[in-house]
């Protein structure tokens, strides 16, 4: 039986998407079967940031729809064995989202699967519901910022109310926070909430901080999940954060005051 | 000594301004959590009928459904403008 775990916000913008492929990617490495699937329809992302899209034939949709097996959908991932990704449809109408099909579809994939990564899309409505619908884990991606917070706490509301664990009064499902985008810098200076600040406001355990870091959209440009980045501070904070989600103590990194040296204040280096 | 106070007085971080915001509006948040779904319809009808009456504002009416063990008590505040 695989573990669903969904990554999910609220708010869009915050890092699901670099999140999901990420921390599915990192567990694939650690020797998971993993399958990441894309569960926003319409404005499918995922592919892109997997590096991908000119792979995709068939997606959620068409497998919910009986159009396609499952095997025919599923993409299998170059880099990283133990790895294939399900994409969302970019046409379709989000309502041909059935809570039957994704449970069926969950279901043959659970008997194959180590974890199942489901990237939720932004907001409170059908797509993200459905997404959280089947988790026993949750990681709530954050940034320190007002409004991220603010709808991470809604996110926690539905995660306690509109899941299935909740309606059948089983264990609730697991929270993790993941903070990402943040800049030590600007924390130290006061003007950004501090790891505390936020994981005292939701009250959840922290599994992992992403530092801001120009390696991400260097990632994603190039289609290449940031944890194959090992140079990079975010490449490593998300294997961190994969360890941890593996049930590690890893001690957490990358929230200190970086200082900039002479150069990199002359030609601008930024944090890896 | 005016001059002096003003030079000693810190400017609040905004990070901390932040923090206190959300404190508020995340109590206020997990408190709506645990109300059943028909509160906020029950809160605006409520309040029409007030204003059929009296003038008041959204917010000068507070409502709140507390649960003990074996009853509810439904608390209905509302602020009544002086009269002019």
């Amino acid at each position: 039986m695989a573990k669903i775990i969904v990554v999910t916000s609220g708010k869009g913008g915050v890092g699901k998407t670099t999140s999901a492929a990420a921390i599915a990617t990192g567990l694939a490495l650690r020797g998971n079967k993993t399958v990441v699937i894309d569960f926003d329809v319409g404005l499918r992302n995922l592919d892109l940031v997997m590096g991908c899209e000119r792979r995709v034939v068939y997606d959620l949709i068409n497998v919910i729809q009986g159009e396609a097996g499952l095997n025919q959908a599923l993409i299998r991932d170059k880099r990283t064995e133990n790895l294939h990704i399900l994409p969302a449809s970019q046409t379709r109408d989000k309502a041909a989202l059935t809570p039957e099909g994704v449970e069926k579809a969950l279901e043959t994939l659970s008997q194959e699967y180590d974890f199942i990564v489901c990237d939720s899309p932004a907001g409170i409505e059908h797509g993200a519901q459905l997404a959280m619908y089947f988790a026993d884990e949750a990681i709530v991606v954050t940034n320190p910022e007002v409004s991220s917070v603010r709808d991470s706490d809604r996110i926690l509301g539905l995660l306690a109310s509109k899941t299935r664990r909740a309606e059948r009064s089983e264990p609730p499902v697991q929270e993790h926070l993941l903070i990402t985008r943040y800049d030590p810098n600007r924390v130290t200076s006061g003007d950004m909430l501090t790891l505390e600040d936020v994981r005292e406001i939701l009250a959840i355990n922290l599994v992992g901080l992403i530092p801001e870091s120009e390696a991400v959209l260097r990632a994603s440009n190039q289609g290449v999940p940031v944890v194959h980045d090992m140079d990079s501070d975010a490449g490593k904070a998300y294997a961190d954060t994969v360890s941890r989600l593996l049930g590690e103590e890893v001690p957490l990194r990358f929230y200190g005051y970086q200082k900039k040296g002479l150069l990199s204040r002359m030609f601008g280096g930024g944090r890896r | 000594m005016k001059l002096l106070e003003f030079l000693k007085r810190e400017r609040k971080k905004s990070a901390s301004v932040a923090k206190e915001r959300l404190q508020i509006i995340v109590a206020h948040q997990r408190g709506e959590r645990d109300q059943p779904d028909y509160m906020p319809m029950l809160e605006n009808e409520l309040l029409e009928v007030i204003r059929r009456y009296v003038q008041v504002d959204q917010d000068a009416i507070n409502i709140s459904l507390d649960r003990d063990n074996d009853c509810s008590v439904l608390e209905l505040n509302v602020t009544l403008p002086r009269d002019e």
